[in-house]
């Protein structure tokens, strides 16, 4: 279902990348690398850059210095929905549906615009109906296809969230603090969409603040604290990083 | 339907009303009023395109009429202009004056949008208001097209089809306003349309969603301002006496924008309803009240609608439709747990 | 071959101008470059203020400055009570863009249309020692009918900017207009602050027409040529900044008054369209997205 690596680098290649607001610096010399196939995840303190990372990487934001090569393609000068379309996909924190057009509406337009845009074979009408449906029965939506948004709880429309970004058919997804004031099954079952979709080849980049949640699902781990990168590696090596104890270690 | 379908339909329906009309009515001063309405009606779906359909307000209307109207006036002089230069052109015909006007709106357009799309929907809605300040200015200082004291346009002596002059230019609103409806509703259903929504809807999330939003954008806005011009190109022969104060008189701002507010943003019925309600209402209200008061009240209206009923009438009626059928749900499984 | 006199009375003309056009812009930089309100009825409240010291020169023979000073509380009201409705209506509901945009648009138009029926089109003035003669100083030629507005537009800037750095409520309305959720955790409502933010833009509104007035004589429609100019002020002076916005409107009344005293002044609206313009394409980093 999704196209394997093209070449033999990292999926994500991300170089001194900076970034500031007038005088505040929000992220300064930000090195990561991101195999093919990884569960990474990305904690820190809030107002660390986490976000703000993860709006560069996609070209929300501009970043100033740096290079971020995505399969190792450079993605300079390219804006978000171009990135988009190469395969970087994410899901907002605060959940940003299309509030005014129903769910399979809301699969549809990702849809349309990435699968649909790509060279190559574009579906069908009827094709890209299946697809969405079919993305919606993965998130276990399928019954509320003709609701709106508004209709959903919390955790549905954090999966209806993901379900559109899943849509553009990605290669790396940030899932961008999907789990925030979920309940405990709940973060469950976002856990549960996310490792099947990593089982499908997509990579993952989990943003996130629940230890738990991040410690089970990742394998490996990166700190930001303050705009810097202060450790990078096995999750069990970096809880135990003094550093990293010393600056942030939430529950 | 399908959208052939649509365009059939409509077509048919343009046919038939111009047909009965020119029939049955023997006053000219139906055609001079229905002209207006159906003027109104192109002007309020080309402004729904980018307004209630992507989200972008414009309050500039009168700017891309004017630019419309007034490029009539400049091609109607040129075969006079032409022929100082000893070059010989025939007298243009309208419905090429109605192309051309479209296209050099549409082109203003674009370089409205270019400048300004960028940013948020505010900076564009107070770029449009400006612009019909500036274009007003320009008309004014130019004096090949009459500046301030205005220009007179006289009509050819035959005109086409038959019938008076003012039936023709009648005859041909009908044609924009089916060509207008049509394109809104071919917008509407397709994944143009569906692009808009969501820019309508977040337009950050649109973008990060592989929506090409300032394409787009740019899209609407030339699309927009293009009908725009063109429902304003056969404007001098209708008036036969067009000088800026009348032609960027207001009421074609505020109604451009309350029309569609009134009628109902979301799809193509309701800048068509609200152009026929309020324009009739109009039309009908200048004989007997100042067209001061007239505006006033339409100014009003756009106010209450958009505090209490911002989907417009169509709104309204899709809300009752859709508490009937929740009441008659409820009732139904009411009678079942009995 | 230019005469120097020319340009420099049309400079100083340009900056005497600029003083004004500060004093009819801070409104806007309090509600739009603080609040983010869009409020483009601003002009037709300034026209109010206008024909409101027209209404009471011409009948009482009062000194129309007299007239906006006076106002200002029925002005701060009416502009508490816009904030309300706009409060109410869209900000509560989280329909602001499109709606809340049109709801003033509206404003602007039933205003500047009542104003019509009223007062009809006539150009309306007013009349007080100050609106003739000039001052001269050697080449320089200061006429009292802008010089007056002048210093008093710089007067009003300077106690708002006292006021909104120095008092608790001004305070709040700075932080605020930069950070709503901090105060709500400081136990203030951002709403009541909002509100007076919105009532005192709109109070400036009464000083700000009592200068038009007596600077130019008025008719309705003139409102429609403020916007371009109040919006490309606020914006090319940075939105929040009082010091800044009195240079970028000096900077536009100069230019504004150049074109005029060269090519004439029925270019001068397109003048601040133009920067309007230059400013959205070339600070757009500041803007996109606040």
């Amino acid at each position: 279902m999704n196209a394997a690596p093209g070449s033999d680098g990292p999926l994500l290649a991300v170089s001194a990348l900076g970034k500031r607001f007038g005088g505040f610096v929000a992220l300064e010399n930000i090195d990561l690398t991101i195999a093919a196939g990884e569960r990474v995840g990305l904690i820190g303190p809030n107002g660390s850059g986490k976000s703000t990372l993860v709006n560069c990487l996609c070209g929300t934001l501009h970043n100033e210095t740096g290079t971020v090569a995505f399969d190792g393609r450079p993605l300079d000068g390219l804006i978000a929905h171009e990135r988009t379309r190469l395969g970087l996909a994410r899901s907002f924190q605060l959940p940003k549906p299309f509030h005014s057009l129903n769910l399979i509406d809301n699969i549809r337009v990702p849809l349309l615009y990435t699968v649909n845009a790509r060279p190559g074979h574009h579906l069908s009408d009827a094709q890209v109906e299946a697809r969405c449906r079919e993305l919606l029965h993965e998130v276990a939506l399928a019954d509320k296809a003709r609701r709106l948004p508004r209709d959903l709880t919390q955790v549905e429309m954090r999966k209806l969230e993901l379900a559109r970004a899943v849509a553009t058919q990605p290669r790396l997804l940030f899932a961008d603090e999907a789990m925030a004031g979920l309940s405990p099954s709940e973060v469950e079952e976002i856990i549960a969409v996310l490792l099947r979709l990593n089982e499908q080849g997509i990579t993952i980049v989990l943003i996130e603040h629940i230890m738990r949640a991040v410690m089970s699902f990742s394998t490996r781990l990166v700190v930001l604290v303050a705009g810097q990168k202060i450790a990078d590696g096995m999750p069990q090596e970096v809880v135990r990083n003094p550093e990293v104890e010393k600056a942030y270690l939430g529950e | 339907m399908r959208i052939g379908v649509f365009w059939l339909v409509a077509a048919a329906v343009g046919l038939a009303v111009v047909v009965l009309t020119r029939f049955y009515f023997t006053n000219e001063y139906f055609f001079f009023a229905a002209y207006v309405v159906l003027q109104y009606i192109v002007l309020s779906t080309a402004w729904n395109i980018l307004g209630g359909y992507t989200g972008y307000i414009n309050f500039g209307t009168g700017a891309f009429f004017a630019i419309g109207a007034y490029s009539s006036v400049v091609l109607h002089k040129m075969p006079a202009l032409l022929k100082t230069f000893d070059v010989v052109i025939p007298a243009i015909p309208l419905p090429v004056m109605i192309l051309v006007g479209g296209v050099v709106s549409g082109i203003v357009g674009l370089g409205t949008g270019y400048l300004t799309l960028r940013l948020r929907g505010v900076f564009f809605a107070i770029a449009t208001l400006a612009l019909a300040v500036v274009v007003q200015t320009l008309i004014v200082n130019w004096d090949f097209v009459g500046g301030s004291r205005g220009i007179y346009m006289i009509r050819p002596p035959k005109a086409p089809l038959g019938g008076s002059y003012i039936q023709y230019l009648y005859t041909l609103m009908m044609v924009l306003s089916v060509i207008s409806v049509g394109i809104a509703r071919w917008i509407e259903r397709s994944r143009l349309g569906l692009g808009f929504a969501a820019i309508r809807d977040d337009e950050l999330a649109a973008e990060a969603g592989g929506v090409p939003t300032l394409r787009l954008k740019l899209i609407a806005t030339t699309l927009s301002g293009a009908l725009m011009g063109m429902a304003g190109a056969p404007l001098p022969y209708y008036v036969t006496y067009l000088e800026p104060a009348s032609t960027f008189n207001l009421a074609y701002a505020v109604n451009s924008v309350a029309m569609p507010v009134i009628g109902g943003m979301t799809s193509w019925v309701g800048p068509v309803l609200g152009a026929i309600l309020l324009g009739t209402i109009q039309q009908l209200a200048t004989v007997t009240i100042s067209s001061a008061l007239n505006l006033l009240i339409v100014g009003l209206l756009l106010i209450a609608f958009v505090i209490i009923a911002p989907n417009g009438i169509v709104g309204l009626v899709q809300a009752r439709r859709r508490r009937r059928a929740a009441a008659g749900e409820a009732r139904a499984e009411q009678r079942a747990a009995a | 071959m230019v005469s120097l006199d020319l340009l420099i009375n049309a400079i100083v003309a340009g900056i005497l101008l600029g003083g004004f056009y500060a004093a009819v812009t801070v409104g806007i930089t309090i509600s739009f470059g603080m609040l983010d309100i869009a409020n483009i009825a601003q002009p037709a409240f300034i026209l109010l203020g206008s024909y409101a010291a027209y209404m009471f020169n011409s009948s009482f023979g009062l000194d129309p400055i007299l007239v906006g000073i006076v106002m200002l509380p029925v002005f701060y009201v009416i502009g508490m009570a816009v904030y309300r409705l706009y409060y109410y209506s869209f900000e509560l509901r989280g329909e602001q863009a499109i709606q809340g945009l049109a709801f003033f648009f509206g404003l602007l138009f039933v205003a500047e249309v009542s104003l019509v029926l009223i007062f009809g089109v006539d150009y309306r003035f007013v009349e007080a020692p100050y609106t003739e003669g000039s001052l001269h100083l050697g080449m320089l030629n200061l006429p009292f009918r802008m010089l007056i507005p002048f210093i008093f537009s710089l007067i009003m800037i300077a106690l708002l900017q006292l006021y909104l750095t120095r008092s608790f409520i001004g305070r709040a309305i700075l932080a605020v207009s930069q950070d709503g959720l901090a105060l709500q955790l400081m136990a203030a409502s951002p709403i009541r602050i909002k509100q007076i933010a919105f009532g005192i833009s709109v109070a400036t509104c009464s000083l700000a027409g009592t200068f038009l007035i007596i600077i130019q004589p008025i008719e309705p429609s003139i409102g429609r040529d403020y916007i371009g100019r109040i919006f490309a002020i606020c914006v090319l002076g940075g939105m929040t900044s009082f010091p800044g916005m009195v240079v970028a409107a000096m900077l536009i009344g100069i230019v504004e008054s150049i074109t005029a005293t060269f090519y004439g002044p029925s270019w001068a609206p397109a003048v601040a369209f133009g920067f309007l313009l230059v400013t959205l394409a070339v600070r757009p980093a500041g803007l996109a997205g606040r």
